[in-house]
C-alpha cells in the first residue's frame, strides 16, 4: 500500500474544504483579489476620467431607463462610473490593508520575539509600551498619528500599521514564551546554537500559525479602519477611488434621491470584511483549535 | 479585594502617564513652532509670546512636560484655536451627548445581543441559531458609517419616520440643567422636547449598537454552550427540572461572566465607533468635535480629546476588571 505523507499546507487545504463558511470567505477574498489585479481590464470606464464628464453626474444605473448603459451601477456626483471606481477601489483597499498589516507584522514580530525570548527588563519595557497603546481605542490612535503625520492614504496605512503593532506583538510574545520552553529549543541551546539561529530557524517558524490567523482577521479590520479614515477625510484624498472616501463624498446626495453612489461602495467594504472574517475564523478553527469560540 | 483594587489603581498610573506623554508629544511632533501650533497660524505675536511664556517653551522638554502636566491636572487643557473657548469647557459641554448616545446603544446591544445568544445556544443548529449567527457575522463586519448612511436613507429620506441629523428639533427650546437632553427634558417636564430628542437619538444609536450587539451575541452563545455541557446542568435535567428553569435560572447566570468582560471591552470600542456615527449624523458629541479639530488642525482640541478619551477608556477597562472579580468567585485576587 502506498501512502504519501501530506505536507502541512496540503493538510490545511483538506481541512479547510470541510469548513463551508471558510470556503465561502475564501471565495470572496479570491474574487476581491482578482478584481484588484484585473481592475483595468474589467472596469467599463476610467475611475478618474479627464476631462470630468459632469453632464453624467448622478445618472442612475441599470435599474432605471434614464441610466447610461456603460455605467451599470450609475454615476457619482462628478459623473464618474461607480462600478469602475469600486473595482479600482479594491486595489486601493487591499493594498492599504496588506501594507498596514505588513507593517504591524514586521514591528510586532520583532518586538514580540525580543520581549518573549529575552524576557527580563526588555520584556517589561516592551509590554508597558504595549499597555499604553492599548489605552487608546484603535481608531482614535490612528487619528492621532494621522494628525501628526498629515492626511493621505500612505500616512493612513502607516498609522493603522502602528496601531495594530501591539496586538501582533502580544500574540507573538505569548507564542514565543510557549515555544521557548520546549525541549527541542533546550537541545539547540545545549549544542551551542546562537540566539539568532534558534529564533529564525526554530522559534519563528513554529509561531507562524497565529500570525496567519490573526493576520487574516487583522486584514479585515485594517480595510475597515482604512475606509473609516477615508470617510473622515483623513485617509485617501480625492480623486483616489477609495471606498471610504467615495462614501463621504456621496452621502449628501441621498437626500436628493441618488442612493447608488453611497450604497455600493459600502457593500464592497462589507463583503470584503465578511470574506476575510469568515476565512480568518475558519483558519483559526483549523490552526489553533484552543481558541475556537 | 481591597488589595486587588489598590494594585489595579496603582498600575493605572504608569499607563496614564504614558497616555499624557503621548498627548504632550502630539503638539511637539507637529511640524513648525509649538507656540504657533498651540496659538494658531493667525495669532498675533503678543498671543504667541504669552503662550511661549505660559508653557515655558524656551525651557528643556522635561520641564515643558512638567509645566503642561500641572496645568492639565488643574483642568486647564488650553484654548481652542478655532473658537478661542477653553477646551475643557467645550469637552464637558459635548460629553453628555456622547454618553447618551453610547449608553442607549449599549442598552440595545446588551438586550438584543444576549437574547439572541441565549436563544441560539439553547437551540443549537436550529434555524434561529443559523440566522442569528449569520446576522452576527454581518454585524461584526459592518462599516458603522455606511450602516448609518443606509439607516438615514431608509428611515429618514424615504420613509420619513425619523429625523436624519442633529440632536433635537430647532423649533424646540428648553432649559438645560445637566446637559443630558433626555434627562433635562424629563426633569423640566417638557415632553415635546423629550420625544424630539428621543427621535433624534434612535438612528445613531441603532447604527452604533450593531458591532457590540453582534459580538455580545456570539460570546453569549459560545459561553452558554460551554455551560450547558457541564455536569451540574446534566444533573438538573436528570432531576427533572424544566428546560426553561435550567436555561434561565442556572445556565444564564453562569454564562454571563465572560459576557460582562466583552461588554466592558466593547464600551471602549463604542467610544471609537461614536467618532464615526457622530460624524454621519452631525451629532454634537466629542467624536465629531475631535474629527473637526483634526481637519481644522486645532491641535489643543485634539490633544484634550485624546487625553479625555484615553482616560475614559482606561477607567472603563478598570471597572470591568473589578466587576469581573466581584461576580466570579473563582477568580483569585491578591
Amino acid at each position: 500500500m502506498e501512502r504519501t505523507r501530506e505536507t502541512k499546507s496540503q493538510e490545511l487545504i483538506r481541512r479547510l474544504k470541510y469548513n463551508k463558511s471558510a470556503v465561502f470567505g475564501l471565495a470572496i477574498v479570491v474574487i476581491l483579489i482578482l478584481c484588484a489585479i484585473f481592475a483595468n481590464f474589467i472596469a467599463p470606464n476610467s475611475p478618474t476620467p479627464s476631462p470630468p464628464e459632469l453632464f453624467k453626474a448622478l445618472k442612475p444605473g441599470f435599474w432605471s431607463e434614464d441610466g447610461i448603459e456603460e455605467m451599470p451601477l450609475g454615476a457619482d456626483g462628478l459623473g464618474r462610473c461607480v462600478l469602475s471606481r469600486i473595482l479600482y477601489g479594491a486595489r486601493v483597499s487591499l493594498t492599504a490593508g496588506f501594507v498596514a498589516v505588513g507593517i504591524a507584522m514586521i514591528l510586532g514580530i520583532t518586538f514580540g520575539t525580543i520581549a518573549g525570548y529575552y524576557g527580563g527588563w526588555v520584556d517589561a519595557v516592551v509590554m508597558r509600551i504595549v499597555d499604553i497603546m492599548f489605552a487608546f481605542p484603535a481608531l482614535l490612535l490612528a487619528i492621532v498619528i494621522v494628525t501628526v503625520l498629515g492626511q493621505g492614504l500612505d500616512k493612513a496605512m502607516i498609522a493603522i500599521g502602528i496601531v495594530y503593532t501591539p496586538q501582533m506583538a502580544r500574540i507573538i510574545r505569548s507564542s514565543v514564551l510557549y515555544i521557548k520552553e520546549m525541549e527541542y529549543i533546550e537541545v539547540q541551546k545545549a549544542i551551542g546554537s546562537s540566539d539568532a539561529r534558534i529564533i529564525f530557524r526554530h522559534v519563528l517558524p513554529n509561531s507562524i500559525a497565529p500570525v496567519i490567523v490573526y493576520g487574516t482577521l487583522m486584514l479585515a479590520t485594517a480595510i475597515l479602519d482604512c475606509a473609516a479614515l477615508g470617510f473622515l477625510g483623513l485617509g485617501a484624498q480625492p480623486p483616489i477611488p477609495e471606498w471610504g472616501a467615495m462614501l463621504s463624498k456621496s452621502y449628501s446626495y441621498i437626500v436628493s434621491g441618488a442612493w447608488w453612489a453611497a450604497t455600493f461602495p459600502g457593500i464592497a467594504i462589507l463583503l470584503s470584511v465578511i470574506g476575510l472574517n469568515l476565512l480568518g475564523d475558519g483558519l483559526r478553527d483549523i490552526l489553533d483549535p484552543r481558541l475556537k469560540t | 479585594m481591597k488589595w486587588y483594587i489598590t494594585k489595579r489603581l496603582l498600575m493605572l498610573i504608569p499607563v496614564l502617564l504614558g497616555v499624557s506623554i503621548l498627548a504632550f508629544s502630539l503638539i511637539r511632533l507637529a511640524p513648525g513652532d509649538p507656540a504657533v501650533t498651540i496659538a494658531g497660524e493667525h495669532a498675533s505675536p503678543q498671543v504667541i509670546n504669552s503662550i511661549r511664556e505660559k508653557y515655558g517653551l524656551d525651557k528643556p522638554l522635561t520641564t515643558q512636560y512638567w509645566i503642561w502636566l500641572k496645568q492639565v491636572l488643574r483642568g486647564d487643557l488650553g484654548r481652542s484655536i478655532v473658537s478661542n473657548e477653553y477646551v475643557a469647557k467645550e469637552i464637558l459641554e459635548r460629553f453628555p451627548n456622547t454618553i447618551e448616545l453610547t449608553l442607549v446603544s449599549m442598552i440595545f446591544a446588551i438586550t438584543i445581543g444576549c437574547i439572541a445568544g441565549i436563544i441560539s445556544a439553547s437551540r443549537q443548529y436550529s434555524v434561529f441559531d443559523y440566522s442569528f449567527m449569520g446576522l452576527a457575522i454581518f454585524g461584526v463586519s459592518m462599516p458603522v458609517f455606511w450602516l448609518g448612511i443606509m439607516l438615514m436613507m431608509i428611515f429618514g429620506v424615504y420613509l420619513r419616520w425619523l429625523p436624519i441629523s442633529g440632536r433635537i428639533s430647532m423649533m424646540i427650546s428648553f432649559q438645560r440643567i445637566t446637559g443630558f437632553y433626555l434627562l433635562d427634558s424629563l426633569i423640566t417636564g417638557n415632553f415635546a422636547a423629550f420625544i424630539s430628542s428621543l427621535r433624534y437619538l434612535i438612528l445613531p444609536s441603532v447604527a452604533l449598537s450593531t458591532i457590540p450587539m453582534a459580538t455580545i451575541a456570539r460570546v453569549t452563545r459560545s459561553s452558554m454552550l460551554e455551560v450547558l455541557r457541564q455536569d451540574f446542568i446534566r444533573t438538573e435535567r436528570a432531576k427533572g427540572l424544566p428546560e426553561r428553569m435550567v436555561i434561565y435560572k442556572h445556565a444564564v447566570r453562569n454564562a454571563m461572566i465572560p459576557v460582562i468582560t466583552v461588554i466592558g471591552l466593547n464600551f471602549g470600542l463604542l467610544l471609537a465607533g461614536a467618532i464615526l456615527t457622530e460624524t454621519v449624523f452631525s451629532w454634537p458629541g466629542i467624536g465629531r468635535y475631535v474629527v473637526n479639530a483634526v481637519n481644522m488642525r486645532d491641535y489643543p482640541v485634539v490633544q484634550g480629546c485624546v487625553l479625555f478619551f484615553a482616560s475614559m477608556f482606561v477607567i472603563v477597562n478598570l471597572l470591568t476588571d473589578i466587576v469581573y472579580v466581584y461576580i466570579d468567585p473563582r477568580i483569585h485576587y491578591g
